[in-house]
């Protein structure tokens, strides 16, 4: 048995690189406040966007931010990321993985009590995975897919045994789908939890109120007495909602505005440097895109600091044409950043047989606000390469049914994800449903296998950097920039910190903040 | 006038079963359907057809329509597909607060309206009646979230007067319901009151120009007992007409004031069930909506019928 807590430790020191550049991505034109001890106390009051009149708390449909934020104010996760993008133990309170990463035994945390006053084991965690396994609509279903058994050691122990080893298992786990409901559970309106907060009241896509829970087993969390969240679809409401001092904090700040917000003297802007980031999408199965010539023409075709620049207004980080974010431990720090070069373009294109390239790009706001902008941006670039874009504005309903995989050339984004190995299985593994630009690779799919079982960082490093460049230079995805996940709240709110996974701190501002006294 | 009133009725009801056709034929033809929008960017060929299987959605699209006009018919909205809750419980506490809006917004515009339709006509061409019409037609022009947008920087988050968003709930009291709805409201009252005072306006001058309120003016009378006691009442048709146009405008129209102010209604929720292709949510709404706007109107005809003799009794003036 290998101890993956002291490799974690190890990853640590190895992610001071990544560490830092989460600092520079931190408090905009703040000085980083000295840790202070929070006080409790007051009515935390969220305008979150991202909810609807249909959300409930059924963990298997989790996937807009308002019923994410609630559900992690009701209930727990087996593992947490932390502000470092490290894999913290939270209803598992440990974990060894044996040899080849496919056998792993988790501790259940003790003395850990829902909101019934049931006490937790490990059939409350059984149950609450197996809702995501087998003959189930639920979203996490590809994930838990590689769960080939998960068994009861005894009530403080489970074992999970997978499908193939992964080494990166404890991070798969904080998926926010896998949190725990007691065993049966099924009154998804109605949710019980071991989290911060009880629910008080719930109008779906309106409002709800959450009380805090006084027997929380983590300390120094669920410091305020009342978390409100107010559902403001709306991006102007949830300004001017923040600016009027009706509610304390709001996600998804309009890039347009950000600037203006950062001037008022009662506000704090945050940002989280993620894994968010924004596709143009050739399917390698399509004309012309087969031939790898025209992929690299079309990567050297655009000029990305201005894209970042119009689209996100500064707002994120260049992209390598790979999906690893800078922040992640295994990001290739030396592959070079990919320049605008039109001449390049042209030499590509000359190498496929070709002296001009005309391409139909399908575009919408529905893959990500200011898609449809930057299609016309990559074609005035493009035009300089020789390269004749044709923007094809299509509907926002229904895109990612009628358009995403199915359009030749089209945008798209993904959502980070926690792990390397994950980005790259869904999205660039030949045989993964979502290979959205049915690129195939027989070194990649080996080498990807073979990484995800090490338990040696230094090997798995030498991998990824390598899978890194093979999908920056052979794969279908031109990957511009990555976009960084913007809140705003007022100064009030004490112990806000940029998180790497998500906004409003990896979705768990509500447990951690304090008001000020 | 029994006779009358059954007939229209019953092209009201027509007209409603024309809508429910017209909404159903409208979603299915919007590309995507519920189970795409529930499963998004993660939806799998294999957990799509599930779901579609799930929710009954590969029957034939007229057998799902006649299946849920059946039970349309008997009073039942049916449930929503996202998350199985019955669409009644999640509709009516929404209309009722559209309802609360537009009745509070009614009742400090069309008051309003009217009063400064008829003081306009009676100082037609003075100072305020320019004033009145230049006001009134430069706050119709400007868009309902433009003003709102405009309302909330001035009253909300330079001054601190009012709140911008129009947060209601269970059990709160009435003063506190009328301070957070009283932003959309003036957002409201400033949209409608135009057309409304315009047409008073010409209605009563129109009236006031017929030698029967020369003959008052000859008699002695004062002018304000002309124009309330002769005037008006022969220009109500038309006001009326109007007024029930205006109402009607406040409940089925309010969607982008809601969406300003992060209002709770009717409109909101028909935004998001058309964005999650819930029909039955979607369905229910329309019906809603069209039958408010095709009763309102009904009554526009009925009171200008009932409140003109020739038009009470057609047949004696057709002879």
């Amino acid at each position: 048995m290998t101890s993956i807590s002291k490799g974690l430790i190890l990853d640590r020191r190895s992610l001071i690189a990544g560490a830092s550049a989460l600092g520079i991505a931190g408090l905009m034109g703040r000085p980083a406040l000295a840790q202070e001890t929070p006080v409790r106390g007051g009515v935390f009051v969220m305008g979150i966007g991202g909810g609807s009149t249909t959300d409930d708390f059924d963990l298997r449909k989790l996937t807009d931010w308002v019923p994410v934020n609630q559900a992690y104010m009701v209930m727990n996760g087996l593992v947490e990321i932390d502000k470092d993008n490290v894999a913290q133990p939270e209803l598992f309170e440990s974990w060894t993985a044996a040899e080849g990463a496919v056998e792993w035994t988790f501790k259940v945390r003790q003395g850990v009590t829902f909101h019934n006053g049931k006490t937790l084991t490990a059939d409350d965690i059984i149950y609450s995975l197996n809702i995501h396994r087998g003959e189930t609509t639920s979203a996490a279903v590809s994930v838990a897919a590689a769960f080939k058994d998960v068994a009861k050691v005894s009530d403080s122990e489970v074992k999970i045994t997978l499908e193939s080893g992964n080494a990166d298992l404890p991070y798969v786990l904080s998926d926010y789908h896998f949190l725990v409901v007691p065993d049966g559970f099924q009154a998804w309106s109605n949710p019980i939890g071991t989290g911060p907060f009880t629910l008080e009241s719930f109008e779906p896509g309106v409002r709800a109120r959450f009380v805090r829970n006084e027997s929380y087993w983590k300390p120094g969390c669920a410091n305020v007495d009342a978390v409100e969240v107010i559902v403001i679809n709306d991006i102007a409401a949830r300004t001017n909602a923040l600016m009027s001092g009706q509610v304390h904090a709001i996600n998804r700040v309009d890039f347009k505005t950000v600037d203006l917000l950062s001037q008022a003297p009662n506000l704090q802007i945050v940002r989280s440097a993620g894994g968010q980031h924004f596709t143009f999408l050739m399917d390698c199965t399509q004309a012309p895109f087969q031939d790898n010539n025209v992929r690299m023409a079309i990567k050297h075709a655009i000029n990305r600091d201005q894209l970042l620049q119009t689209a996100l207004l500064g707002n994120g980080r260049l992209g390598n044409d790979h999906p690893i974010p800078s922040t992640d431990r295994f990001y290739h720090s030396e592959l070079a950043q990919r320049p605008y070069d039109p001449e390049k373009a042209k030499y590509y294109l000359k190498q496929a047989g070709l002296d001009s390239l005309k391409v139909t790009l399908s575009s919408s706001d529905a893959a990500f606000p200011g898609a449809v902008d930057a299609a016309s941006v990559f074609r005035t670039a493009a035009s300089a390469a020789g390269i004749e874009v044709e923007v094809k504005r299509e509907p926002t309903d229904g895109y990612w049914d009628n358009v995403w995989m199915k359009a030749p050339f089209c945008m798209s984004f993904w959502g980070g994800r926690p792990t390397a190995d994950q980005m790259l299985t869904i999205a660039y593994q030949s045989a993964s449903a979502q290979n959205d630009t049915r690129w195939a690779n027989e070194e990649f799919d080996k080498l990807l296998v073979e990484a995800r079982a090490l338990l040696d960082e230094n090997r798995r490093r030498e991998i990824y950097w390598r899978l890194q460049e093979l999908i920056s230079n052979e794969g279908g995805a031109m990957i511009p920039m990555f976009g960084d996940y913007i809140d705003a709240s007022s100064t009030k709110v004490k112990g806000v910190q940029p998180h790497p996974m998500f906004n409003l701190m990896g979705a768990r501002m509500a447990e951690k903040v304090w008001l000020e006294a | 006038m029994t006779r009358l009133v059954l007939v229209r009725l019953g092209w009201g009801l027509l007209t409603l079963w024309f809508v429910s056709v017209l909404v159903f034929a409208g979603t299915e033809i919007l590309p995507g359907d519920v189970a795409a929008a529930i499963l998004g960017q993660n939806a799998t060929p294999e957990s799509l057809a599930a779901l579609r299987d799930a929710l009954g959605l590969d029957a034939p699209a007229v057998q799902r329509y006649f299946g849920w006009l059946a039970s349309f018919i008997q009073g039942d909205l049916g449930q929503s597909l996202t998350n199985r809750q019955p669409v009644a419980d999640l509709l009516w506490p929404r209309f009722w607060n559209t309802m609360a809006l537009a009745a509070y917004a009614a009742a400090v515009s069309l008051p309003l309206a009217v009063t400064l339709g008829i003081c306009t006509a009676v100082w037609r061409n003075s100072f305020f009646d320019r004033a009145a019409n230049v006001v009134a037609l430069g706050t119709v022009s400007l868009p309902e979230y433009f003003l709102g947008l405009l309302l909330i920087l001035l009253l909300s988050v330079h001054t601190g007067l009012l709140p911008s968003l129009a947060d209601t709930h269970d059990g709160m009291g009435l003063l506190a319901w009328l301070k957070a709805t009283t932003l959309p409201m003036i957002v409201l009252t400033l949209v409608t009151v135009a057309q409304v005072m315009r047409m008073t306006r010409t209605a009563v001058l129109a009236v006031m120009d017929q030698p029967y309120i020369e003959m008052n003016y000859l008699k002695g009378l004062p002018n304000s007992r002309v124009v309330l006691c002769h005037a008006v009442p022969n220009a109500a048709a038309p006001i009326i007409n109007v007024v029930a146009f205006n109402i009607a405008y406040l409940i089925t129209g309010v969607v982008l004031v809601e969406a300003v102010f992060n209002y709770n209604g009717l409109g909101r929720f028909m935004v998001d069930a058309v964005s999650k292709r819930d029909l039955p949510m979607v369905q229910g709404a329309a019906m809603v909506f069209a039958a408010a706007y095709i009763l309102l109107n009904m009554l526009a005809d009925f009171g200008a019928i009932a409140l003109n003799p020739r038009l009470r009794h057609p047949r004696i003036s057709e002879s």
